[in-house]
Parts: C-alpha cells; structure tokens; sequence
C-alpha cells in the first residue's frame, strides 16, 4: 500500500478524503478547532480574515445544491474566494477527461478543491495528480466516503454527549450505499465508541461489513435497544421499491423510526439524519421534529466543522 | 539460417528432459539436440551460459487490439512485446472492434500477423454474431479460415437457449469452446470482489455466486450437449472446487487462470490503484491460495497472461470507471516462476504451465523441443532482476499492477520459426 495520501511528512493532514486511516490526534483536532468556529457563525459578523485571498474550487461532478452551499458558506466566513463549478453540466460532456478538467483548474491558480463525485475514490485520484500546494476536500465519493459529514456528526455526538468511549450508537438503514455511513464507522471506530451497531435488511448492508468493527442487527428492535445515539440514514427514491426492498410501506414498518420504537433506546438518547429526510419512510415526523432530535444543530455544525477543516488544510 | 544454442540448461516438459544440452537449428525447426546433426555449419552460435532454454511460450489469451482498438495499441506493438515476453504462440479472444466473426476478417488478422515479426497468432473466434449472444457464427467457416476455438470474450450469452444450442453447434463439429463463468446479472456494475475491501472502499462489489452461477450452468450444459469447454480465468475456490469435481466426474473441461491472479488479492485494490482493477476481480486471500494450490495440483491446466493493453486516458480514472484490464505478455514468465519459486515448485513445471500445457489446449505442435518440431524458443536468465516501468514494457498498455517493482526471470533471446525476432543483452536490460 502507498503511504497515506492523507498526511503530510510531519503527520499533518494534506488532503481530507476519508475518515478511514486518520489517526485520531487528527479527527480530535478538527473537532477542536470546530468548536472554535461555532462561536464565529454565532456572531454578528459572520466573518474571519483566515482563507483571505485563498481561492476555492466547488467542483461538483454530481449535482448537489445543500452540502455545495454548506461548503460555500464556510469558504466565504474564512474570506476565502470561492468558485462553483457544476461539472456534470459543462466539461465532462463535452469529453474532457477529469484530470484535464483539474489540470485546467489548477492553471487558474486553484488552492483548494472541494470535490463531489459519483464514483469512488474520484478525490484520491484528483488528490495523486495535483500540484503540491493543492489541497482536495472530498465531498463525497461513490458509495465511499462523506468525511465532512462524518465529522460533523462526530461534532454532534460529542457536543450532547461528551465523549465516545461510553456510547451505544447505531446507524440504521442503507448501509451498502451509503458514504455516510462508512464513513460514520471509520470515525467511530477511531475515535473509541465501545459498541457500534449497523441496522437493515441484508439487501442493504455490505457483505463482510463486520470487518468494519461493528455489530450488525436486522431488526430495529435489537439494534436500537438500549442505545444513546440512533443514525439515521437516507433511503433513495430509486431503491425504496425494487430488488433491495418491496415498498416504502414495507419498509417504514419494519426500519422506520416512530415514537414507539425510539422508547426501546435509552431516555436520554439522541436521534440523528445527515438530510435530506423521508418523512414516512426512515423516520417518523414525531421523532424527526421530536426532542430527542438533533438533525438541525446537525446542520449548524456542518459550517463549523467545513470551515475547521478548511483551516487545517490551509494552514499544512 | 542455422543456429546453434551451447551451454544452456534445456527444459523441455514434454520430452522430460532438464539438462545441459545443445540445440541445434536449422530452416525453422530443430535439427539436433544434444549432438550436432551430421555436417551442421552454425551461422550464428548463442552462448546460453546461465539460461535456461525452453520452449517458447504460448498465451492462450493475449488482445492484440487490432482490429478496432489501435488506439490502446497496434499488432506491431503487442507481436514486439509478446517476443520480449518470450511468447512465440498466442491465441487471441474476438473482442475487437468489429468482432472476430467472419471468416475475412479472421484471415485478414492471420495475414497481417504472418506478414510481421512475433509470435504465431491463433485467433479465438466469436461464438455468437457480434458476440451479441443471439444468433451462433459460422463456425465451420471460422475454423476454416484458421479459428482453434470459439468464444463470447468477456460478454456472456444472456439467453442460456443460445448458450445450448452454440455448445451443441460446435460439438457437431468437436471445436473446443472457451467461456468465461460469468452471469451477467450477478456482476451488474460490480468492479471489485465482494469482500471486506469493497465494503470499506463503497465499490459496487462482484460476488462469488456469479462465477460458480454461470460455472454451475456450463457444467451442466456440457453434460447435456457433449460439448468441450475450456473454462477461461477462474478466480474463487468454489469455482475451482466445482471444476476439480467436473473433472473427476469425466468431464472434458479444461480451465486457466491470468497469471496476476497468483499473486494479487482484493487488498491490492485498497488504494484505488485503477491497475489493479481487472475482469475478474482479484478476491480473497483464501482464493488466491486455492488458485496457487490448485496449479500446483494441476487442476488448472494452465497460466495465461489475458493481455489487455489499455491507453492512459481509459485508466486514469476512478477506479471503477477505469477500462478493466492489465497488460500481461511480459509479465506471464517473471510472474509464473515468481509462483513455482513461492510454492517451491520445480522450474520444469512453471515452463509447463505456459508451454506445453497451453499447446496442447489449443491442439498445436507448439511448447515443446523435440527434434523435427518448429524452432519456437525462448532462452532466460532465471536469476536476473529487472524493474517493471513504463520505458521496460515494450506494450504500449503500461497498465500494469506491477509498475515499479522488481521481477525475477528475464528473456534474453526469443526465436520463432528458426529467426531470433527478440534478443536483449545483459547490460542494456
């Protein structure tokens, strides 16, 4: 295996394109600085001079409108320059290849990219073929990581429950699809959590998923008995009826998280989404606008911990 | 042109022979071994201190790219490199562009190959028109204008009627037919073995079931249809597990494994190396030691390299996205004697795997060194390193796994048909 693309010589971090193989000295210190941040997206003047003169890349090769602007937004409090370029409009029908794409970029004096892209590992390719004062931020790959969104909701957790090492979590839904998700295990693995449960039907869960340190669970019953933090994750439109699974009914019944259902985890324990939400599907309404729901503060730190990382690579 | 090759270790499987001996070559074919044939002249004598002298090598499976694809690489290019690879017989599968299921364009290929230096070249042609899997070729006519075999490539016939009656077709005739066990539903969009790896990385995974699905369908075809099949690159133990069964059941199957997956596993695909992204995937570790067991036992009856050159542009992609494929004749020997040196297995049987055995698969007098048969030689230095990089591979497909590291076993003379159309000297490796 080729040493880590990730880090830097002196072990700081160059690129973010997984949570998988980051040391835990690392994912601390981007929640550190995180916290930081959140105090300066709670001031009037949302802004601070760190990334002045920096310009940034929003290369999305698939369409997103939220996590591009939860970047943008975090970019533009650092005073950075940012640049959105929705690809899978312009070049990439045209023929150009991505690495022509980047390279053209790179000549208009790029310091970082933020890349969301359809296939897995897209970041670590861009990552291997840039100059050397390039930094890439993943934004999503395939079906292989989200390490932002991983973060911020490592942020969450420890933010409402202060640490790891005690936690009961569980992640429940399309595990196999889910960038998310993966890279929710990497962190959670890393970062210490004793018990890590993964919930669904065997149609949506990887095989040899327990490689990845967690227990898996079919029913929700079993999997979110006792815990302090549900996960919930995203089901696609195009997989809610099919050869995965019969119906969006079937499902809502058997892995959606009512009211009823929640009281099995522990009184105290929290609900998570990374968003998008399909009400009536993965998550009941009461419990999504419930009070053991977190997914909007979710949201708020997603700034935080965008701009943190932003900084960090910045500043290697 | 006679040649005479002294002092060189011969290995020739077929006659039993590992020894000292000289060879002795004359209007293409061996005239002499051992001693000199009455009033022999050398034109040329070849010092073969240290080398092993052996059969040419035969590929069974190597893309030329031609016709269709000469933008990955060209006849020449791949002929040159299958004689620095000491290959001097290959068979090359139909999936060019248009595809190998006219008897002119099976000619055309065969004169343009005869017309350059390199190997002998035995064309595998479509089993099915366009190897769309609807409608059988003319098979007669194919292995008329020069076809050993016939086969689907990589595509597999969807519709298992066809599949039938194409085996049945061509057992009218006893032409071997070559398939690759692969269901097309269970692979999907798969690109890398459904293990541990493909779960961590979020690659859309390739289970085992759609090799031993689609093996399971051949086995039992070929029993209804009496139909020969050579199972092409196998690479899960059940798989292996199922032909070593089929075999003891009497069977006329035969299979072969690409020679990367002796050594390769779903581990090397962790970085996203888009190399190390082939058709079909390397799997787990316990399937790369049942390969490298079942080799060793003869269950596999041979090593091929399944060249695939591929351009830069369609492999420097994501690795899912990127053309699946490496490029393999010079690697075939390096890699199989990296093999026999790991499973302690002996030189003359490495040299079988990739001579004899392929041979006489493909129903050739090839692979071996007898007096009388065609001069096919390839001489190596079994201890001598070389680094593979993209200026050493004389394949314009630098796509290779083993890009950067060192190899052992290299060729330093291949002779086709009495002409020495390869030699390389020992300082200007």
């Amino acid at each position: 295996m080729s040493p880590n693309i990730q880090l830097n010589e002196d072990g700081s971090l160059r690129h973010l394109l997984s949570l998988d193989g980051l040391p835990a000295r690392i994912l601390t210190q981007i929640l550190d600085t995180a916290d930081g941040f959140l105090s300066v997206t709670e001031q009037e003047v949302k802004k601070v001079p760190l990334l002045r003169g920096k310009a940034i890349f929003n290369l999305f090769f698939e369409p997103s409108t939220r996590t591009r602007t939860t970047f943008e937004i975090a970019a533009k409090r650092l005073s950075a320059d940012v640049v959105n370029l929705n690809i899978s409009a312009s070049s990439q029908s045209k023929g150009e290849t991505l690495l022509d794409t980047v390279a053209n970029l790179s000549a208009m004096h790029a310091d970082m990219f933020i890349v969301r892209h359809s296939s897995a590992g897209a970041a670590h390719l861009i990552a291997r073929n840039v100059a050397d004062h390039i930094r890439v931020m993943n934004a999503g790959d395939g079906r292989h990581a989200h390490p932002t969104q991983g973060l911020l909701d490592m942020f969450t957790i420890r933010h409402f429950k202060g640490g790891f090492h005690n936690l009961r979590i569980a992640i429940v839904g399309d595990i196999l699809h889910s960038r998310v998700a993966r890279s929710q295990i990497n962190a959670l693995t890393t970062l210490g959590c004793p018990e890590l449960r993964v919930v669904a039907p065997k149609t949506l869960l990887p095989h040899d998923v327990e490689g990845m340190g967690v227990h898996v669970h079919h029913r929700l019953e079993d999997g979110i008995k006792d815990v302090d933090v549900v996960m919930m994750l995203r089901l696609q439109n195009e997989r809610m009826q099919g050869a995965l699974l019969p119906s969006p009914q079937e499902y809502f019944k058997y892995w959606g998280l009512t009211p009823d259902k929640l009281k099995l985890a522990k009184p105290d324990a929290i609900v998570m989404h990374p968003g998008p939400m399909n009400r009536g599907v993965e998550i009941d309404s009461d419990v999504a606008d419930g009070k053991q729901s977190v997914i909007l503060p979710q949201v708020t730190y997603g700034i935080a911990v965008r701009m943190a990382v932003m900084s960090i690579l910045a500043g290697n | 042109m006679k040649i005479q090759i002294k002092n060189g270790r011969l290995i020739d499987p077929k006659n039993g022979i590992d020894a000292q001996q000289d060879i002795y070559i004359a209007a293409g074919d061996i005239v002499g071994i051992g001693n000199a044939p009455a009033d022999f002249h050398a034109n040329r004598v070849i010092d073969a201190t240290g080398l092993v002298v052996c059969p040419g090598l035969v590929d069974l499976s190597a893309r030329l790219r031609e016709p269709g694809f000469e933008y990955m690489a060209t006849l020449e290019s791949e002929m040159r490199a299958a004689a620095a690879g000491g290959v001097t017989s290959l068979s090359c599968p139909p999936d060019t562009d248009p595809p190998l299921d006219e008897p002119g364009l099976v000619e055309m290929l065969k004169f343009r190959a005869k017309s350059m230096p390199g190997p002998r070249v035995y064309p595998v042609g479509a089993l099915t028109w366009k190897l769309k899997g609807e409608r059988i070729t003319e098979m007669a006519e194919l292995h008329e204008a020069g076809c050993v075999a016939f086969s689907q490539a990589d595509t597999p016939i969807l519709d298992t009627l066809v599949l039938m009656r194409a085996m049945e077709y061509a057992a009218t005739f006893g032409f071997p037919v070559w398939l690759r066990p692969r269901d097309a539903h269970l692979v999907k969009d798969g690109v890398a073995h459904d293990g541990a790896v493909a779960a961590r990385l979020g690659l859309p995974p390739i289970p085992v079931a759609s090799e031993t699905v689609a093996l399971a369908t051949i086995v039992l075809l070929m029993k209804a249809t009496g139909a020969r099949v050579h199972v092409c690159r196998l690479s899960s133990a059940e798989a292996i597990a199922m032909v070593r069964q089929a075999k003891s059941d009497g069977l006329p199957i035969s299979c072969d494994i690409n020679v990367h997956h002796l050594h390769l596993t779903e581990l090397d695909v962790a970085d996203f190396n888009p190399n190390c992204h082939l058709y079909p995937p390397f799997r787990s570790q316990r399937d790369r030691d049942a390969i490298r067991a079942a080799v060793a036992d003869g269950t596999i009856d041979a090593i091929c390299s399944d060249h695939a050159p591929v351009d830069d542009d369609a492999k420097e992609l994501p690795f899912q996205e990127a053309e699946p494929g490496a490029t393999g004749l010079e690697l075939l020997l390096p890699l199989t004697l990296r093999w026999a040196k790991e499973q302690r297995c002996g030189l003359g049987q490495a040299v079988d795997l990739i001579t004899r055995r392929p041979a006489e698969l493909l129903g050739i007098e090839a692979g071996q060194l007898g007096v009388g048969a065609p001069a096919d030689l390839c001489l190596f230095d079994p201890e001598a390193w070389w680094q593979v990089t993209r200026k050493s591979l004389h394949s314009l497909g630098k796509n290779s796994p083993f890009l950067g590291m060192e190899l052992q076993g290299q060729v330093r003379y291949t002779i086709i048909d009495g002409h020495v159309d390869f030699e390389r000297n020992h300082n200007n490796a």
